[in-house]
């Protein structure tokens, strides 16, 4: 069993659990995901890994309270355990010494995995900037960790209530305009996020890569439902991904297979609510 | 007495309200007609039945052991040859392999040797009591076997009984393969017989480890040179679905019959919100393949509320690759059959959601490399209809995972392990692979034998070492 070893909200609804798991945390890698299902008659879903600690044997997991499993994992309390946590799985990210800075973007809870890719790229020798956004300085979520792994770390709030008002993407551009050399960016967050900054790198051909995290069921290959379209081909975001290069994916396809159960979820959360999981 | 030239009838769920229920279509047999129908048997001097099996099941004298009402006896002879017995009266291809062989059956029917495997099976099961479990000796060499299928389980079966230490590494939560998430309850019920003969197995000493994703969790070196294994199997199975590569495949509504089919038995979406896992079937429902996985996915569709189910494939009936009572089942349900028929577009809404599904009639022109005829396009033949759901089941290509992280291990050219047909050895020593990820898509019974054949191959192996 997968005990939670510890519990934290990082902000509302937003929760940060270390999970006893020390195989998967012998072998886990910056850019992996592992799937869990917090109970016998649970679905499985995927969640990317925020950090690892191959000594304690535990894996950091951060997930934002959505659907109903996830409003059953917010229930859940330390010492409880998981079901199921399978992982490490998808290929890891590409750690290398760049020409020019790594600027990883992570959008809501999107900086969690990130963090990881950002302390490993920093111990490749890299120049590590981080951008940050959220809706407001209130839901900002590990700051003091990114600055310990990056050179700089640039803020965005939708409101403007710290750093930069408005976007990821006006960060980057202000990397741009300054003149900063950027070797990589690599950006996890909300699809529509990852498009944006896609798009707005697209003409000057900073690579990009984006993490995606579609619906699946299995995660090792077998199911096909996290298909997307990349450079024209079909890919298996578990097996293929989940990062990919953002200039090549089709958003759009991406976004409409993300609300394939849109109106089921709802149904079901209600049903959680009913029997007095959530809060 | 004249024997009679036809099967003794199986009992089954009437169709009109089977296709409303996930509970199994067919009965079995009791015992006054399993002993009357192994009466049918001749008990040739050279039974052409048993060459007909892939795991060499001693037919003849199991039958005997039937008509004789020694039940226990009946089994004991089975399991001497085949772990699952249950699940292979129900999802063998009899009539190719066994039955195809039968005498009787040049005059008539073959003797139902499936249904009277079934039968000894679930009155064994039904009896209950465990044999004592068995262990291997302290000093026992082990052995990895990666994945629990049909190929898992009877090599992992066969090595138990010879002494081994046997572990099994399972990927998904529960063990089984192909049994659990793909072959639907209907079929091949989940707790009554998976189970049950996987408990047997285990009952033989065999640890399973769930959740286990071999090639990402550990490698196969990592097996075999920290972790202490003397000698890894490989029997994965099928693999990533194929999809037909046409517009629209992406689209919201398009699974592949691995998804819809594990959504289903696996996760138990048929029982959502109770289980969480969701599934959308809609009311029409569009399944192309003609293989025994596109019958349960149409079957299954059924069940959870389609209106009308159609399956479609570019051959003609002759060439369906699916058992013959899965297409009469499926027939007698009301699935539609649109045969010579090849999808060519999947249309969308503005939403993204599947709305029409284009489709172009087809002929069967000269040979193909399969032997069988090949089907043509006839040009402007082109239609459309409407449809909420299209499922794909025309097979699945190899999982790449261990063949990627495993130095020395040799892919064929399609990207399977390239495995001696015999002893399912490999290029890299000690390890040895059986089943789909070898052959690509087949059926249980054949992933079986190789799973047999390699234990006996590691159990020579292992000797010599």
């Amino acid at each position: 069993m997968f005990k939670i070893l510890s519990k934290e909200e990082l902000s509302p609804n937003v929760y940060a659990y270390q999970i006893d798991a020390p195989r998967v945390a012998r072998k886990a890698q910056p850019g992996q995901f592992i799937i869990l299902r917090t109970n016998e008659e649970g679905e499985r879903i995927p969640l990317t890994i925020a950090d690892f600690d191959r000594e304690k044997g535990t894996i950091l997991i951060v997930f934002q309270v959505i659907g109903a499993t996830t409003m059953k994992l917010a229930a859940m309390q330390v010492g409880d355990s998981l079901a199921d946590f399978v992982g490490p799985l998808g290929r890891p990210s590409v750690i290398q010494k760049l020409d020019g800075a790594m600027v990883v973007v992570g959008g809501g809870i999107g900086v969690a995995p990130t963090y990881p890719i950002a302390r490993a790229m920093k111990e490749a020798g890299n120049k590590v900037i981080a951008i940050m956004g959220a809706k407001t300085k209130d839901i900002l979520i590990m700051e003091d960790q990114m600055k310990q792994v990056t050179d700089e770390i640039l803020v965005t709030t939708d409101d403007g209530s710290r750093g930069i008002k408005g976007f990821v993407t006006y960060a980057v551009q202000a990397l741009v305009d300054r003149g900063e050399k950027i070797g990589q960016i690599t950006a996890i967050g909300p699809v529509i996020m990852m498009k944006s900054v896609a798009d707005a790198t697209r003409e000057s051909g900073i690579p990009t890569v984006v993490s995606l995290n579609p619906i699946m069921v299995d995660g090792t290959g077998m199911c096909g439902g996290c298909r997307v379209t990349v450079g024209g081909e079909t890919k298996f975001a578990c097996v293929d991904g989940p990062e990919f290069d953002g200039h090549a994916v089709d958003f759009k396809g991406l976004m409409s297979r993300q609300r394939m159960y849109r109106d089921l979820e709802a149904e079901e959360k209600d049903h959680v609510c009913r029997i007095g999981l959530g809060r | 007495m004249a024997l009679s030239l036809k099967k003794h009838e199986m009992p089954e769920q009437d169709p009109s309200v089977r296709a409303h229920n996930f509970d199994e279509v067919a009965l079995g047999y009791d015992e006054e007609t399993a002993v009357a129908e192994a009466e049918r048997c001749l008990h040739c001097k050279v039974p052409l039945c048993r060459k007909g099996c892939p795991v060499a099941i001693d037919i003849p004298a199991f039958i005997e052991r039937i008509k004789n009402r020694d039940f226990d006896g009946a089994i004991d002879k089975i399991k001497e040859s085949n772990g699952l017995p249950a699940i292979c009266g129900r999802v063998c291809p009899q009539e190719t392999q066994c039955e195809a062989n039968c005498i009787v059956g040049k005059r008539g029917e073959p003797v139902a040797i499936g249904r009277l495997e079934r039968f000894a099976a679930d009155r064994a099961m039904a009896k209950g009591g465990k044999p004592a479990k068995i262990g291997p000796a302290k000093d026992a060499k082990r052995v990895a076997v990666i994945g629990s299928g049909p190929a898992g389980l009877s090599c992992a079966g066969d090595l138990a009984k010879k002494g081994y230490k046997v572990t099994i590494f399972e990927a998904l939560h529960k063990a089984g393969g192909v049994l659990s998430y793909g072959i639907p309850e209907f079929r091949l019920p989940k707790d009554k017989v998976v189970q049950k003969e996987i408990d047997a197995i285990k009952d033989l000493g065999v640890d399973i480890e769930l959740d286990s994703v071999a090639g990402r969790l550990f490698t196969v070196d990592e097996l075999m040179e920290e972790e202490g294994f003397d000698a890894v199997f490989i029997g994965t199975g099928a693999g990533l679905p194929r999809f037909q590569n046409i517009p629209g495949e992406n689209l919201n509504g398009v699974y592949s019959a691995n998804e819809f089919l594990t959504r289903c038995n696996l996760m138990k979406a048929y029982d959502f919100p109770n289980h969480a896992t969701p599934i959308k079937v809609g009311k029409k429902v569009a399944v192309v393949g003609g293989g025994n996985v596109a019958m349960d996915a149409a079957r299954t569709a059924l069940r959870l509320g389609a209106e009308e189910v159609s399956i479609v494939y570019r051959r003609s009936e002759a060439e369906l690759p699916a058992r013959a009572e899965e297409v009469g089942h499926a027939k007698e349900e009301g699935i539609r059959f649109q045969l010579l028929t090849n999808p060519v577009e999947v249309i969308g809404d503005e939403n993204g959601w599947v709305k029409e599904l284009r489709c172009i009639r087809m002929e069967l022109g000269e040979p193909d490399a399969s032997g069988r005829r090949r089907p043509v396009p006839i040009q402007g033949s082109e239609f459309t209809e409407p449809m909420d759901t299209v499922i794909i089941a025309i097979g699945t290509g190899p999982n790449p995972i261990i063949a990627h992280t495993t130095p020395g291990l040799e892919t064929t050219k399609r990207g399977n392990i390239a495995a001696d047909e015999e002893t399912g050895r490999t290029s890299k020593e000690g390890v040895f692979a059986g089943g789909d990820i070898v052959t690509g898509a087949a059926t249980v019974i054949l992933a079986m034998g190789a799973g047999r054949k390699a234990a006996a191959a590691i159990d020579a192996y292992l000797k010599n070492k």
